[in-house]
């Protein structure tokens, strides 16, 4: 399938100019034409930031909600229409900040979607102040001594929660960001993508010269089914891994474990309400 | 019409609720009417709990003040119940629950009697069989009942039980004799017929014949139950039923579940429901439809978790920043519960608003005799559409209902966007169209105007003085204007009360003077018809001590209302 089939032709977009997000949405649309997805097949859900503004900028179906709250409804979809492939997209914020409950909750159901989030570690929408990813000692108009709070680890929290496909992505990298995408979105079960880019207005302390310095791709013969040597990858802090770092395959997803699919494989919107079975529940109360 | 009320008052976990459970079932089996509420405190273990059976040869469904017969389970009990003991209640129970606490009580040694039976953990049954012998139900209806209730347990159990019972029940046979007439109350055939129900079961047995197959809830004092009851109906009915980690995820998830073509609901109580209100205010702007179950309790916070208010009407009405339509039903009684649970999805799913359904304890944990709910012509209309390349949601019409595509069924797009959007979904900040689309919105306002439910008038349509009432006051208002037994004054019930009626004004104008009778501190319902109508209820009768309105109370209040001057 040709990516074009994503574009939405002439439309403003709201990024300033040399943003990570340009390339990532480049890289969405290459990812999605290589799995031959269709936009109709497909369904973003995302919240409220700069990256959650991605899902408006290619054809798709969409769910645009509320700040931090993605992951609920994208599992929703997903278990009242398996067919549909589900990506929840938002900034870091977004996803591990507003939404970090949704964050922790989702990856224990394992509904079969991909969550990508957008992590230049600063808020960008409200223009510039520290995200939960920010590392410490940068400073903002809001944390103006510096950040003193311990950087959140989302990797090492999924792999925690035993995560189905926990990888991490950096956005200049389009090639490998690219296959690190379509394995998560070929997965079965949550993935998570974790996808690091510059925020050029915001962000001095990362940019692009601080990621190309700090980050590594894990070897090729590393072996993301180990889950303890996953999680020690992902609390390397001198410099961070890229790639996929754990896989479990042995987890079903929260949708097929519904006693809804149990008889019936149609999506909901299908189905009929039995009202002859409903009639006798209601006169078992006599 | 004769009533016998009888109460249980004991511990939590002392097994009033099993006791009330069996002893209801076996009354209306053997033919009387019946009606059961409780209230309890929020405990697992110990405190004072009480529940009320009311017995009686005509129907009754409403909570009264004074006991007839009560039966203390613990030293605290006849305390706790003290303000409704007159000269006449007759109180059973163990020498020291009940010595010296008036004119009638009677020992009756439960747990012993259980153990003479086998097992003091019989003693719940003893009690059963004391009230059904004073009741004259047959023992061959208690035998029967019990068997059928215990029939998954060892045999020596089910015979003790029997039993347990029998003891009891001869016990109750020497009691009624030395009573006679007080508890000679005629059967009725009919009463057999009917559905026993709590309101729990009427809003969820509603819920799926209203094509509900999604709720995503937080378990919240009063409103569990009906997540409890859908997630029991998930095989049966292919219902997707999940424990959302809070009630912002469980509002956004039924909300994704809704747009992606399920009908889905949640079920909350007000600290649930405040977490909520971004959600809702978000359904207004997606236009997805969603229902939504508040089952009130007093507040502010965590306020009684375990008790009854109507106090969240105005929150209810206005939740949610922006503007957006919505619908809002109260129903009281019992076949209503059921209806307007069902209705709710269809004019969720027809109009594309929230719709929220106001219950409460008291009408949740009360048990009801229900006429017969007939839902073999039942069917559902789907409102959404197959789209084609060119699908836009938001499609500007002339009712305000742009025809709601689902992702998957047919080749367009369906965008929707908690930004403002333009017709396809997408972001904008086109303001002339913004104006358009706010207009849009609340067409659906008009639209849904044919669809509102008219309040029921109980009584003369001649009336000077007009009693007003929602939610589950219906019954209790209804009884008492029986008792006063006066044609100048009727009752108006509202079983929605947002839109109100277009008949509410002519209603309330024709009226000497009106009354409103609420469970809440403020008069919410009286400032809502003053902001609708521009009329001022005269006087409001109103009750926020966590319980609901007994009906005595009621006559009494509004005795001395109608005393006063009207407008």
């Amino acid at each position: 399938m040709d990516a074009k089939t994503y574009d939405m032709g002439k439309i403003d977009i709201a990024w300033c100019p040399g943003c990570g997000n340009f390339s990532i949405l480049k890289i969405l649309k290459d990812a999605l034409s290589d799995l031959e997805i269709k936009p109709e097949e497909l369904v973003t859900v995302c919240g409220i930031g700069q990256g959650a503004k991605a899902p408006h900028y290619f054809k798709a179906n969409v769910f645009n909600g509320l700040h931090g709250r993605a992951l609920p409804p994208a599992t929703a979809i997903k278990a009242v229409n398996k067919d549909l492939v589900v990506i929840a997209e938002g900034g870091d914020g977004d996803m591990y900040g507003e939404g970090g409950n949704h964050f922790l909750h989702t990856i224990r159901r394992n509904p079969d979607i991909t969550h990508i989030v957008h992590n230049n570690m600063v808020y960008g929408l409200t223009k510039g102040q520290a995200s939960p990813t920010s590392l410490e000692d940068f400073e903002t108009p809001v944390q103006v001594g510096g950040v003193i709070l311990e950087p959140f680890n989302p990797l090492a929290v999924a792999i925690g929660l035993d995560a189905s496909f926990v990888s991490r992505a950096y956005s200049d990298d389009l090639e490998e960001t690219k296959e690190i995408i379509k394995k998560a979105i070929k997965h079965k079960g949550y993935s998570l993508v974790d996808l690091l880019h510059p925020c050029v207005t915001y962000n001095k302390l990362n940019n692009r010269k601080w990621f190309k310095e700090n980050t590594y791709y894990l070897p090729e013969d590393y072996d993301p089914t180990d889950r303890n040597e996953a999680f020690k990858k992902a609390t390397e802090e001198e410099k961070l891994p890229l790639g996929v770092f754990y896989i479990n395959k042995e987890k079903k997803p929260f949708e097929e474990k519904l006693f809804a699919y149990k008889k019936n494989k149609n999506p909901m919107y299908e189905r009929e309400v039995d009202f002859k079975k409903l009639e006798k529940l209601i006169k078992l109360k006599k | 019409m004769k009533d016998i009320s009888i109460v249980l008052c004991g511990e939590a976990g002392q097994g009033i609720q099993t006791v009330e459970k069996i002893l209801v079932s076996i009354l209306k089996i053997s033919g009387y009417f019946v009606f059961s509420a409780r209230e309890f405190m929020s405990r697992i273990r110990g405190g004072s709990n009480s529940t009320e059976v009311r017995v009686s040869d005509e129907p009754v469904n409403s909570f009264v003040e004074k006991i007839d017969v009560l039966i203390p389970l613990d030293d605290k009990a006849v305390g706790h119940v003290k303000w409704r003991i007159d000269k006449n209640t007759i109180i059973l129970g163990k020498k020291e629950f009940i010595e010296g606490k008036s004119e009638k009580t009677f020992d009756i040694p439960f747990t012993e009697l259980a153990k003479e039976a086998g097992n003091k953990l019989y003693a719940n049954t003893v009690t059963v069989g004391v009230l059904s012998g004073m009741l004259d139900v047959g023992f061959d209806i208690v035998k029967d009942f019990i068997s059928g209730y215990f029939k998954e347990k060892d045999k020596k159990i089910v015979e003790g039980n029997i039993e347990a019972a029998k003891k009891g029940y001869e016990i109750g046979k020497d009691l009624a004799e030395k009573y006679g007439k007080d508890f000679d109350l005629k059967k009725n055939e009919k009463a057999k017929e009917l559905l026993l129900l709590s309101g729990t079961e009427l809003v969820s047995l509603g819920a799926i014949a209203g094509g509900c197959n999604f709720i995503s809830s937080y378990p919240m004092s009063p409103s569990t139950g009906v997540l409890v009851f859908l997630s029991g109906q998930q095989e049966k009915f292919g219902i997707i039923a999940e424990q959302a980690e809070s009630e912002i995820c469980a509002i956004n998830m039924s909300l994704g579940a809704f747009y992606a073509g399920a009908r889905a609901m949640v079920t909350t109580s007000g600290g649930g429901f405040a977490l909520m209100a971004e959600g809702l205010s978000l359904a207004g702007m997606l236009e997805t439809p969603i229902v939504i179950h508040l089952a009130q309790r007093p507040g502010p916070a965590t306020g009684l978790p375990t008790r009854s208010e109507q106090g969240d009407l105005l929150f209810a009405l206005f939740a949610g920043h922006g503007e957006f339509p919505r619908i809002i039903f109260a129903p009281g009684k019992t076949e209503d519960v059921f209806n307007l649970a069902c209705k709710a999805f269809e004019l969720a799913d027809k109009f594309q608003v929230p719709v929220i359904i106001m219950t409460d304890q008291y009408l949740l944990d009360s048990s009801f005799l229900v006429p017969r709910i007939d839902v073999s012509k039942f069917k559902i209309k789907k409102y959404f559409v197959k789209t084609n390349k060119d699908y836009k949601r938001y499609k500007v019409t002339k009712d305000g209902v742009s025809p709601r595509g689902i992702p998957g069924y047919g080749k367009g797009l369906v965008v929707v966007d908690s930004d403002e959007h333009d017709e396809e979904g997408h972001i904008t900040e086109d303001l002339d169209f913004r104006t358009e689309i706010v207009d849009k919105r609340f067409r659906k306002l008009n639209s849904l105007k044919k669809e509102i439910e008219s309040p029921e008038l109980v009584g003369n349509k001649k009336f000077k003085t007009l009693v007003i009432g929602w939610g589950s006051t219906y019954y209790g208002i209804k009884e008492a204007l029986k008792i006063l037994d006066d044609k100048k004054i009727s009752f108006l019930h509202f079983k929605q009360v947002y839109p109100l009626h277009p008949d509410t004004r002519e209603y309330i104008e024709k009226a000497k003077k009106t009354i409103v009778i609420e469970n809440n501190a403020t008069g919410q319902f009286a400032r809502l018809i003053k902001m609708e109508t521009g009329i001022q209820i005269d006087h409001s009768i109103l009750k926020y001590n966590g319980l609901p309105f007994g009906v005595e109370e009621i006559v009494k209040r509004i005795k001395e209302a109608d005393k006063k001057e009207g407008k």
